[in-house]
């Protein structure tokens, strides 16, 4: 392992400021979109159990 | 099933086409797309002239030199074959060594100096720890340890 | 002929269930496997330190964005020449996590750029072709959005997405047929790697992991249209309960 400490294992040589929102904000668009499908997905099965009002929005 | 046929060979045949037009269009624009000009086609009178261009190439072991103020920098852009002399003002990339790709946005001096206004650096596609680079320099390996002058210049 | 395309979706909807959970796993587990070989195993790079490592989510990104619009652009043939419903779907499926991955490739390329390059964008012609991209799979969604009648905005959405298909090895070879800023490939079909193994590693753990999460979240994306654009059909009624 080629870090002697937790610092510099942020730091990164000096490019943390780099990698660090690199890899953050690929786990975050990941994250946010898992959680947007499963609201999706509930608020689909929701408006099964309420047919009409749904339809009438849709058309 | 004869109908689905001819559904899928006329969209067969619009995908060839279309295949075929784009391959035309891209050919045209292909000098256009230019991201950079050698130095063969600096001196071949191949960049713009009077205007804003950018140049590429391999910077010259041994050529980079600084001013006294610590910020104007000279070096020379070679693809092995032509050389162009660079003047640039302001901080390099850290990238930014001798023997290794760089690419400088500016204009050509009435001296044949390139005045830049831009330089950035182009690293290679090889990625090794330090130790195996040092390995393959001292056995006079050719590519990994050194940037290949095909990286600064693919064509 | 009707009932035969819509069993397919509702054999599918269970199937597609089960199968989330495993490639969900297979996802974590992966990417877990590369951060962890990406960040305690593989080496510092020799001439960009430490700045290199933003390559294990910068090239399974840009992989995954050229993979999917090519999937993408498959279900929309299928959906044109079957003339069937679920493929179109499956299209509509798979284009927001592409566009995902070409925005992850775009913005982690940036942060990669700016260390090593000196610049957070260029107009060469990888970067461009990767924002064209970008603009197709948008493109893409927003044409499908913006017809009401679904069978016709299946059908014009598919077109678009094949037409757009000639981009992909546009952006793949761009950077061997022009002078771009952006390297050459490191990995290819027809060179061996330049990379050292451990290094290539973490890579290729990371495309896997990718590849896992985009299986789970495409399948996802198509139960939630399933359940959206079938809601008339009888089977759908009966899954309100669970």
């Amino acid at each position: 392992m080629q870090w002697n400490s937790f610092g510099e294992f942020l730091a990164m040589g000096g490019y943390g400021l780099y990698i660090w929102p690199s890899f953050g904000m690929t786990a975050l668009c990941m994250a946010w979109e898992v959680a947007a499908l499963r609201v999706r997905r509930t608020a689909a099965l929701r408006s099964l159990s309420r047919p009409a009002a749904g339809e009438e929005k849709a058309s | 099933m004869t109908r689905r046929q001819k559904r899928f060979a006329t969209i067969g045949v619009g995908l060839v086409a279309l295949g075929l037009a784009s391959a035309l269009v891209l050919n045209a624009f292909r000098s256009n797309l230019v991201f950079f000009f050698t130095p063969t086609q600096v001196s071949n009178g191949e960049a713009p002239q009077g205007r804003s261009f950018r140049i590429g190439g391999l910077v010259e072991a041994g050529t980079l030199t600084r001013d006294g103020d610590g910020l104007t920098v000279h070096f020379v852009v070679t693809d092995t074959v032509k050389r162009v002399p660079v003047l640039y003002k302001g901080i390099l990339p850290d990238l930014f060594k001798e023997g290794k790709g760089a690419v400088a946005q500016g204009r050509m001096g009435a001296d044949g100096t390139f005045i830049a206004s831009e330089v950035l650096a182009k690293h290679d596609e090889n990625y090794m720890p330090p130790e195996a680079a040092a390995a393959l320099e001292k056995a006079g390996a050719t590519g990994a340890g050194r940037s290949r002058p095909t990286t600064a210049s693919p064509q | 002929m009707n009932w035969f395309r819509w069993s397919s979706l509702q054999q599918f909807y269970p199937a597609a269930g089960k199968l989330i959970p495993w490639f969900a796993s297979l996802a974590v587990a992966f990417m877990s496997v590369g951060l962890y070989q990406g960040f305690f195993v593989a080496p510092t790079d020799f001439q960009q330190g430490e700045s290199y490592r933003i390559i294990f989510v910068h090239v399974p990104a840009a992989w995954m964005s050229m993979f999917l619009y090519v999937i993408m652009a498959g279900w929309a043939a299928a959906g044109l020449g079957l003339n069937a419903k679920p493929s179109f779907m499956m299209a509509q499926a798979v284009a927001p996590t592409g566009a995902m991955f070409t925005f992850l490739a775009l913005l982690t390329g940036s942060f990669w750029g700016k260390p090593t390059w000196g610049t957070w964008w260029v107009w060469d012609a990888r970067l461009t072709s990767e924002l064209i991209l970008l603009f197709q799979y948008l493109g893409f969604i927003l044409l499908h959005g913006s017809i009401d009648d679904l069978r016709r905005a299946d059908r014009a959405s598919a077109l678009l997405a094949l037409v757009g298909v000639v981009n992909v090895p546009v952006i793949y070879f761009s950077v061997q047929w022009w002078n771009t800023l952006h390297q050459g490939a490191s990995v290819s079909v027809t060179a061996a790697p330049k990379m050292a193994t451990t290094m290539l590693a973490a890579m290729g753990l990371m495309a896997l992991g990718f590849w896992m999460y985009s299986l789970a979240v495409t399948l996802m994306r198509m139960r939630c249209l399933t359940l959206e654009r079938e809601r008339h059909a009888a089977w759908i009624r009966g899954l309100e309960e669970s």
